[in-house]
């Protein structure tokens, strides 16, 4: 975009440094004598872990980065040579590959952990990776256990209650760690930096009602969500909103978008294929798809829907979190988001990004494209590849599909317009 | 296949009762189930999902539960394809092929435990794609070590017994509960046993006999199955055959779908006494008796947490998987282990590393292959069962 517009780029450059400044302490941890928990981004407790002085490590968030620099086909193959099978989570697998060759990435050097938290909120592989990285560190791991948010029930208080109580015990094994005691003060504070950065995010993804929209909710949101993952709680993560929603704003005033000219809205569900990222987004560009909705920018927490980390309710509300992220609510209530996006979001079509690696994600995709297609009549696409294995991207397949279903769309479109007389063979 | 018609009492020989349970066993469309529902008019079959599911429960409430193990290699693939995708293990594809295709339709309801993301997931299509009520989640506590996992398993079993005394209509009383867990002691002890004589005498009860008798458990009423097990014990005892000269070994990896029976009879033919293994480990999860007296739904929450073997779907807390694995191949006298793994299925993928380098650390030979519900060649596996056990036998002359 031209540079007379005076917040253009933000969004991704002040991601960019805010990244890097983090990987930067995370280095420099066992230097500094800070202690280092590892844990998930669905369901993360981050606020928690940090109140007692613990600088944070992603492992997806790693895999991510190989993914998209392109290293995570060596790391995969690597776990492989030491027995993993190829049908197995490539991110593990990436992490396995990583830790295996020295653990330095495309982002530095890795500490070692103090603490492995392992969050049942996202999928079980979460447990399988940690179980396997707790032996390869003799790591201490905590497993908090999240129940699976299931239809047709209110928020049930017995699954908050159950995981409320293993915050507690989790706090007492962090005070252990750190020889620090609880701080539930520090926390709040933490919370209600959390608050706000909720708050602006979701405007930003809100903002995608418009029309043109002024963002892209899944090629541009995987950057944009970074912060709120990783960083969550942090003064610096409230600053990283407002000056992105600046940014936003902006567009809206000078109806800029991610693509020149918006032809297409679509919802997107599942998550990208990171080696190849940037050759997929240019798929959909081509098209002027814009995505205005995806459920991939929903794993590390449902904000969109109303919830909210509270100060006031500390622990409550780092649980009430932790059972609503998006792989962990049931199909029946990921299908109802999947309705409301399409309808309030006024998408064209829904596009299925199914990935081999993630069960917890795919399952159950298949069912909904029948769902979409034949209940709801939405156009659906439906292409499969992978999140980090870069041998699953079978480009020439997937853009084929692709630009046959938009070619479709479009001539669905045109015939819906043309006058009743001048269809040929009407 | 004839209806439920008690033919344990009259089976004659060993070999006649392994045949009959065998039938049992393949005929994935449970037509005994359709039998009982027909003598039983009014009364609910619910279906299980492996791993494990606390039957109890479901037998307190009147209802027969089935334990749904997929298509067995008996049904093609047709109407599941456009609900799942392939790179899924073979058990979710056939059990949702059986569902769609009408096959049981016998089924009242279906209980689906929280043991893996395919099995999480797969609870989703099934409740979009029959009635309401029909699926029954059932969240297994992880983090064991706590007590209050201990509270909250209990709430989760208080709930399900809820939700089927709301599809039978009749209130599930605790006695009634009592009662069932009773039954079940009776049935793991009668299945310790039976698995217990096999492994002092493998000749003497073949692994794919014991895995039919065990199977039958499936689809029978748990007390006739308890019966079927004592006529067994008899007939088995008189069931005289020579020793043979073979290794004894673990199978691992087979706790949820399970191997094609061939594959089993290729492992023996090729010399490996299998001696401990994970078959259907459901039925025999509990390392002791769950308590008989006090609030039975605790005493299941308590079994649960504490005193279960150790598969790679329950959390072992405190506990080691490797280290109980390198007990029993001790305890057991074992000189190898084989480890089976589903074709896709990430559970048994991801531990088989862990216990592989356990092993490999204390000495003990690995063998690992991977299977599916329809495999029909066994060649390679016969071939690689062989070179295992020469290579055990050989070593071990030394
Ligand atoms: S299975 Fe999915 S959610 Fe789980 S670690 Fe792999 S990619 Fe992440
Ligand atoms: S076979 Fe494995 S992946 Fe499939 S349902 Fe069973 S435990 Fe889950």
């Amino acid at each position: 975009m031209t540079s007379s517009y005076q917040h253009q780029g933000t969004g991704r450059d002040y991601q960019k440094n805010l990244l890097g400044a983090w990987y930067r302490r995370l280095e420099n941890a066992p230097r500094d004598g800070t202690p280092v928990a590892y844990l998930f981004i669905s369901g993360n407790i981050g606020e928690l872990l940090r109140s007692f002085g613990f600088e944070l490590l992603f492992p997806e968030v790693n895999a991510l980065q190989c993914g998209i620099k392109k290293v995570s086909g060596g790391m995969i193959l690597k776990a492989e040579d030491l027995g993993y099978s190829s049908d197995v989570c490539g991110y593990v697998k990436n992490d396995i590959g990583l830790a295996a060759t020295g653990n330095r990435g495309p982002f530095g050097a890795l500490p070692k952990p103090d603490l492995l938290v392992c969050t049942y909120s996202g999928c079980n592989t979460y447990i399988k990776w940690f179980e396997a990285l707790a032996e390869l560190y003799g790591a201490r791991l905590f497993l908090l256990d999240v129940p699976y948010r299931r239809t047709g029930e209110t928020q049930r208080q017995e699954d908050l209650d159950y995981v409320v109580a293993q915050l507690e015990q989790l706090a007492a094994v962090c005070a252990e760690i750190t020889s620090r005691p609880y701080d539930p003060d520090r926390l709040s504070q933490s919370l209600a930096h959390s608050r706000a950065a909720e708050d602006l995010w979701v405007r930003i993804l809100e903002s995608a009602r418009h029309r043109p929209s002024p963002f892209d909710a899944f090629f541009e949101a995987v950057f944009f969500m970074a912060p709120i993952y990783v960083l969550r709680g942090t003064r610096e993560c409230v600053d990283y909103y407002e000056a992105a929603w600046k940014e936003i704003e902006e567009r809206l005033r000078y109806r800029i978008g991610p693509v020149s000219e918006e032809r297409f809205r679509v919802v997107i569900e599942g998550p990208p294929p990171w080696p190849h990222f940037r050759n997929f987004w240019e798929l959909f560009k081509r098209w002027g798809v814009c995505c205005v909705a995806s459920t991939y920018s929903k794993v590390g927490g449902i904000w969109d829907f109303g919830l909210r980390h509270d100060p006031a309710r500390p622990l409550e509300s780092l649980a009430e979190y932790a059972v609503n992220c998006y792989t962990n609510w049931d199909w029946t209530l990921r299908r109802q988001m999947l309705d409301r996006y399409a309808a309030t979001y006024q998408a064209d079509a829904l596009v299925i990004h199914s990935v081999k690696s993630c069960r917890a994600f795919s399952v159950g995709q298949a069912d909904v494209r029948e769902y979409f297609t034949k209940t709801r009549g939405l156009p659906t696409l439906f292409v499969e590849s992978d999140l980090a294995d870069p041998r699953y991207f079978a480009e020439a397949q997937i853009r084929n599909r692709l630009d046959a279903f938009f070619e479709a769309l479009e001539h669905r479109r045109l015939a819906a317009h043309r006058p009743e007389a001048a269809r040929p063979g009407a | 296949m004839e209806p439920l018609n008690f033919f344990w009492e009259e089976a004659k020989s060993w070999d006649e009762l392994v045949e009959k349970c065998r039938t049992l066993w393949l005929d994935p469309a449970g037509s005994t189930v359709r039998a009982w529902k027909q003598q039983h008019p009014g009364e609910k079959a619910i279906g299980c999902f492996p791993v494990y599911t606390p039957q109890e429960l479901l037998v307190a409430a009147g209802c027969l539960p089935v334990s749904l193990f997929g298509g067995r290699g008996q049904v093609e693939i047709d109407h599941a394809d456009s609900h799942i995708q392939s790179f899924v293990c073979s058990i979710a594809r056939s059990t949702l092929e059986l569902g769609l295709a009408g096959h049981i339709d016998w089924l009242d309801g279906f209980v689906v435990p929280s043991i893996c993301d395919v099995a999480r997931n797969l609870s989703g299509i099934w409740q979009h794609n029959f009635p309401k009520g029909f699926v029954l989640y059932l969240h297994l506590p992880q983090n064991v070590d706590s007590a209050a996992a201990g509270t909250y398993y209990r709430g989760e079993l208080e709930r399900l017994r809820d939700s089927l005394a709301t599809l039978t209509g009749r209130p599930v009383s605790d006695e009634a509960v009592r009662r069932a867990i009773r039954v079940y002691n009776r049935n793991r002890a009668l299945l310790a046993e039976l698995f217990e004589r096999r492994a002092a005498r493998p000749a003497q009860w073949p692994v794919v006999h014991v895995y039919a008798l065990a199977a039958a458990g499936n689809l029978l009423p748990r007390q006739e199955h308890n019966r079927l097990l004592e006529r067994a014990l008899v007939l088995g005892d008189a069931n005289l055959c020579p020793q043979r000269d073979v290794v004894r070994v673990a199978l691992r990896g087979a706790f949820c779908e399970q191997p094609p029976l061939e594959l089993l009879e290729v492992l023996e033919e090729a010399g490996c006494a299998v001696v401990d293994d994970d078959l259907q480990i459901g039925a025999r999860f509990f390392l002791a008796p769950v308590a008989e007296a006090g609030d039975p739904l605790m005493a299941l929450a308590d079994a649960y947490r504490h005193r279960t073997v150790l598969t790679p779907v329950n959390n072992p807390g405190r506990r080691s998987r490797s280290d109980d694995l390198l007990r029993r191949c001790q305890e057991k006298a074992l000189q190898g282990i084989i480890f089976a793994s589903p074709k896709f299925c990430e559970p048994a993928l991801y531990d088989s590393v862990l216990l592989k380098r356990a092993l490999e650390g204390a000495g003990l030979p690995v063998l690992e292959f991977e299977y599916e519900e329809k495999m029909t060649v066994f060649e390679t596996v016969r071939m690689q069962a062989e070179t295992f056990v020469e290579s055990i036998l050989f070593f071990s002359e030394r």
